[in-house]
């Protein structure tokens, strides 16, 4: 078989075996009650150790946005509009993408990893001979931790940076701190409705779980076919983290257009 | 005379390659009730392969493998899945789940098959736990206890669904003389006790002199020789005289 054709069968079986997984995660959500003490401590490790990172970042983000648009927004005098562009940057963007950019690093690794681990050293043979259910032990607890996660990790990030964001606007644009903040609460309200926020919010929040998902399923997938020691999994975490990113990218240009273009 | 035992496990004509590699070429062989059958044979003549094909790990390329009467390669998952709760496998290295302490990793089958309380689970665990004599290990990770150690919470987690079948891969693998004899005294201890049908892959004479009764010898594939211990190792087959020769035991 020729080189591009092997590649062409392994993406081919790689994707196969990513959507397998995840129907069989869903068929075993009844089972989810049983494992929410695997789910919090999944929480625990992804999302409240990963926190500080996901600030940092967040922060840093927000404060980039601000300077990159504001300097342009001050040469034909609109920058008392940059709260509105950085809170809806953030929130409808900037802060999914970055926030699961992070979490395919460190949680989708590491979920690789783990499970490559436990596959190379026979742990994974050992549960099928055990009769226990892989699916139901490692992937589902993984992926609800994540889902959970990840929206709650975006909310923070969004915050941060438009925090980030106005520290920008006062220090290099001159914008007065309140100006700020009331256009960027004013971006983000829409009253009249049960839950008075904007599309853009309930977008990036939307988009945060669908990342979620993709990381958790090619994270456990890379991990689950996992072989060859040490080196089998360094490869199945380049992988995971690797084709996450992809995944997220890729998944970003279909739901904003089925959001806002559609 | 012939043994009138039922036979448990069998192998007809099982070929099976990885790749360009062929590793097992038309093995056969049969396990009866209640005995201890020692597989041994060089490094990579397939004798891991062997007992991944008898608990469906693995799926023959032709020939037939046979568990209880049942074609295991034919079963459907839940069915391999009922089979495989009244078999055991004891890993080389153990296989502990690492993140599970000693005691919910013998615990894990009962918890996720069973609907047995806590209680009952905890009163089963700490049986087998006493059985293989580590009473005390409970809360200890697979990362601070021994390889000996390991091989015997290996063992408690096979016995813990009260199998009938177990499966030993290289049982002494990795442990020094003195280990290696308790855990082949553990296993004889176990088939007296339990009355259960057993293969042990392995290639240290002093394991097959203790568990076997019966010892097969497999070069290429196939089975050599097949014979009760006594006789195998005083076996003048020229190959089986050069294997054994070159044996550190």
């Amino acid at each position: 078989m020729s080189a591009p054709l092997r590649m062409f069968t392994n993406l081919c079986r790689g994707i196969g075996f990513q959507l397998e997984l995840f129907f069989a995660v869903l068929v075993r959500l009844p089972n989810l009650p049983r494992r929410m003490r695997a789910v919090a401590e999944n929480v625990y490790q992804g999302g409240v150790q990963g926190l500080h990172v996901v600030l940092l970042v967040g922060l840093f983000i927000g404060m980039i946005v601000a300077l990159q648009t504001g300097i342009e927004l001050q040469r034909i005098g609109q920058q008392d509009q940059i709260g509105t562009i950085v809170a809806i940057s953030m929130a409808r963007e900037m802060g999914p993408f970055i926030t699961c950019t992070i979490l395919a690093a460190t949680v989708g690794s590491s979920m690789a990893a783990e499970i490559g681990t436990m596959s190379v050293s026979d742990e994974l043979s050992a549960l099928e001979v055990l009769s226990v259910d892989r699916v139901k032990l490692l992937v589902l607890p993984r992926l609800t931790a994540l889902v959970i996660s990840a929206p709650l990790l975006t909310i923070l990030c969004d915050t941060v940076g438009i925090l980030g964001g106005g520290f920008v606007a006062q220090s290099q644009l001159h914008v007065s701190w309140q100006l700020y903040i009331d256009s960027a609460i004013e971006a983000l309200r829409d009253p009249g409705k049960l839950f008075p926020l904007p599309k853009d919010v309930y977008a990036g929040l939307f988009k945060s779980m669908i990342f979620a998902v993709l990381i958790a399923i090619i994270g456990c997938s890379a991990g689950l076919r996992a072989y060859g020691g040490a080196l089998g999994v360094g490869k199945a975490t380049r992988a995971a983290v690797r084709d996450s990113i992809i995944a997220i990218i890729i998944a970003n240009y279909f739901i904003t257009w089925a959001l806002y273009q559609a | 005379m012939s043994d009138q035992r039922e036979v448990l496990i069998r192998f007809v004509d099982v070929h099976k390659s990885f790749g360009k590699q062929k590793v097992l070429s038309g093995l056969s062989f049969e396990v009866r009730r209640g005995e201890t059958l020692a597989v041994m044979g060089p490094s990579g003549t397939g004798k891991s392969v062997v007992l991944r094909h008898a608990i469906g790990l693995l799926q023959p390329d032709s020939g037939l493998v046979e568990v209880e009467g049942k074609a295991v390669p034919r079963l459907r998952r839940r069915e391999l899945s009922e089979l495989r709760k009244r078999m055991g496998f004891v890993f080389q290295e153990g296989a502990l789940i690492n993140w599970l302490n000693v005691g919910d990793n013998v615990a894990l089958p009962l918890r996720e098959n069973t609907d047995l309380s806590e209680a009952e689970i905890r009163r089963r665990v700490q049986e087998r736990l006493d059985l293989v004599r580590i009473p005390d290990a409970w809360e200890k990770m697979p990362s601070q206890i021994s390889g000996g150690m390991k091989k015997r919470v290996g063992i408690a987690r096979a016995l813990v669904t009260d199998p009938e079948i177990i499966l030993y891969d290289e049982p002494n693998a990795g442990l020094d003389p003195e280990i290696s004899q308790s855990i082949n005294e553990l296993i004889v201890e176990l088939q007296k006790k339990l009355s259960v049908t057993s293969m042990v892959v392995e290639h240290r004479v002093r394991c097959i002199r203790t568990v076997a009764d019966r010892v097969i010898f497999l070069e290429q594939g196939r089975v050599l020789v097949d014979l009760p211990p006594r006789e195998f190792f005083h076996s003048d087959h020229p190959r089986l005289q050069q294997f054994l020769g070159r044996d550190p035991d």
